[in-house]
């Protein structure tokens, strides 16, 4: 397993507001395929932040940043956009669902999005995703009338509705109580381990990160272990 | 681009805020049907008050205007050809008011293409005697087929049967005013005394009233042959002759035409009556200022509303943004939903602004001074509708576009990191 789906070379950050700090110095370091990765460091580290960079979400940095090979760097918001629809999932500590829609058709929104497949076919894999998580009989609810556990289950399905290359969370149990957060480790180990899933979690929750593959652990903007 | 996609999520967008979408729609709807009505009623009172006069009008009038002799005999001088003349104790000639050879001229330009139809008219100032009293007073000696059909003569006959001019002989038709003067009433006999002086007894058929009260009290209608009898002129006499044009803007050229060709003098409509056009355009461009100043309001109407939309839908654009939603997407999303704003409410609103303007015309309106009229007047033309609708899309897109573009510049990373 030696491919490599993010790469990170000499990644500089700076805050401006209201003085020039520079939160992230010299970041080095690259997930391959199928790794659990988990970033941890106290509150304030800079984890975040390295994660909103190598989302392609923050474009206000120095360095480079690959994913999949090609370089994310300077690129307009459009490519951008389409990068992160195709390649990248999100979970957040917040499910961020939309309340206008039901659960499926939140699941629904990136694959749409993308348009490789018809509408019927990703109806089909919404529907998958949701068996796959447990949560098929959630799907034609309202997203406000589930339950926070639920929410960030909905989350995931949406995250893997495009097949991406990479999973990214932040702090994705940070919201949760103990045997919800369980349940959603559980998940992402499972997407790991069954489907050769690629991970990369931002958390602070040590008894997380300490079951999987590897730790990154971040001090003052820097990495100090990895 | 996938526009399903946009389409739906516009929609639910939309329909979550129903209720502020419909505050929205309505004043657009609201503005429509004002700029609509506005319109189509002050246009038709615009039609109605220039028919007053236009209608009746010839778009030129060919005549022999009394002036003195172009053509002095000095000027006509082989030593004083080139010598610049002073003249003095001129007199207008003792020109004829005829047109010369008017049957070969009626012919040549009843001939002409451009020309829709021509009555002639003789016009004779008179006195009617009461008693002791002399009123002046105008008789218009007229064709009274040709001026029906082209000046709508029948239309200001309120009391009396037009066509009577023709068959009574003797015949005259008196403005109400002029009526009301000399105390006649239909089938009385009345005295007239022509500039010669000689007396004319004429049976009043009818009265006339055309709205403009002070034309009223000194004009009257006879048939062409009955006002040749009362000047003693043969009957191929006529004084003016009314053309009517199938294009009204061609007049000003025709006229100048017609003058050079036919040597008369010819006075086309636009500057005769000039002053109507200004008074048409000025009440013209206040509907459509007011009319589209409710629209620029409605248009502020839809910006509030978005940009509160935006605030409250910023976690929602976050993460579209963050799932792959492009900023244009999330721009098009936003001015869709204004854009539908905009249609569903300018629709209504067109709906509603017929239908209000068809109530105006329902509404009786009575007046002494237009006998034609019976409710109030309104225009229907399609030209209000397409200019309200455009005009709707427009300001909705505008107010939408701002926020619109506020909403995709948002940073989803600033929304998601402030939690």
């Amino acid at each position: 397993m030696s491919d490599r789906i993010l790469e990170a070379k000499n990644i500089n950050k700076y805050f401006h507001d209201p003085v020039t700090v520079k939160v992230l110095s010299d970041i080095n370091f690259s997930v391959n395929k199928g790794e659990f990765v988990s970033v941890t460091g106290r509150s304030g580290c800079g984890k975040s932040t390295l994660l909103y960079i190598l989302s392609t979400m923050d474009t206000d940095y120095e360095g480079e940043l690959l994913i999949d090979g090609e370089s994310m760097t300077n690129h307009k918001e459009a490519v951008l956009a389409k990068v992160r629809n195709e390649k990248i999932g999100f979970v957040f500590q917040f499910h961020y669902l939309l309340n206008e829609f039901s659960v499926l058709k939140n699941v629904m929104l990136p694959g749409l999005k993308l348009n490789k497949y018809s509408a019927k076919e990703v109806e089909q894999r919404a529907l998958e995703k949701l068996d796959m998580l447990d949560i098929k009989k959630l799907a034609n609810k309202k997203a406000s009338q589930i339950s926070g556990g639920e929410k960030q289950r909905v989350a995931i399905a949406r995250a893997l509705i495009n097949d991406p290359h990479i999973i990214m969370g932040d702090e994705p149990t940070g919201n949760l109580d103990k045997k919800n957060s369980l349940l959603v480790f559980d998940i992402f180990k499972r997407l790991c381990d069954e489907f050769n899933q690629t991970l990369l979690i931002v958390t602070h929750d040590n008894s997380f990160a300490e079951n999987t593959n590897r730790i990154i652990e971040m001090e003052d903007g820097k990495i100090i272990k990895q | 681009m996938n526009y399903k996609l946009i389409f739906s999520i516009a929609k639910s967008l939309l329909l979550a805020r129903w209720k502020q979408t419909l505050v929205a729609a309505i004043g657009v709807t609201f503005s429509i049907t004002m700029f609509i009505t506005l319109l189509s009623f002050m246009t038709g009172l615009n039609d109605l008050l220039d028919g007053l006069i236009l209608n009746r009008t010839a778009h030129i009038r060919l005549y022999n205007d009394i002036k003195p002799n172009k053509n002095q005999p000095v000027n006509n001088v082989a030593d004083y050809k080139n010598s610049y003349n002073f003249i003095h104790s001129l007199k207008s000639g003792n020109s004829r008011q005829e047109i010369y050879n008017s049957a070969a001229i009626i012919k040549n330009i009843q001939a002409d293409e451009r020309v829709l139809g021509l009555a002639p008219k003789i016009t004779a100032p008179v006195f009617f005697n009461d008693g002791g009293i002399e009123i002046t007073g105008v008789v218009n000696g007229i064709d009274v087929r040709a001026e029906s059909n082209l000046f709508h003569f029948e239309e200001y006959v309120t009391t009396g049967n037009t066509i009577d001019l023709k068959n009574v002989s003797n015949s005259i038709i008196l403005g109400k005013g002029l009526a009301e003067k000399l105390l006649a009433e239909i089938g009385d006999v009345v005295q007239l005394t022509t500039s010669k002086g000689e007396r004319f007894p004429l049976k009043v058929v009818g009265y006339f009233q055309s709205g403009l009260l002070e034309l009223d009290k000194v004009q009257s209608f006879a048939s062409i042959g009955t006002a040749q009898k009362i000047l003693g002129k043969p009957n191929d006499y006529v004084t003016d002759l009314q053309i009517k044009l199938k294009d009204i803007k061609m007049a000003p050229a025709v006229a100048k035409e017609y003058a050079a060709k036919f040597g008369a003098d010819a006075e086309d409509i636009q500057t005769a009556n000039s002053q109507f056009e200004t008074g048409s355009f000025i009440r013209t461009l206040i509907s459509y200022t007011v009319g589209i100043t409710l629209l620029v309001v409605a248009g502020f109407g839809i910006y509030n509303i978005l940009n509160m939309m935006i605030y409250e839908k910023m976690d929602s654009i976050a993460i579209l943004k963050a799932t792959g939603f492009s900023g244009k997407d999330v721009k098009r999303i936003f001015l869709l939903i204004s854009l539908t704003i905009g249609f569903f409410g300018g629709l209504s609103g067109l709906l509603v602004g017929f239908g209000l303007s068809a109530t105006i015309d329902q509404i009786p309106f009575n007046t002494a001074a237009l006998p034609t009229i019976s409710t109030y007047p309104i225009n229907y033309n399609p030209v209000f509708y397409i200019i309200g609708s455009t005009f709707s899309l427009l300001t909705t897109y505008m107010a939408g576009w701002f926020p619109a573009r506020k909403a995709s510049k948002i940073d989803p990373v600033i929304i998601i990191r402030g939690k």
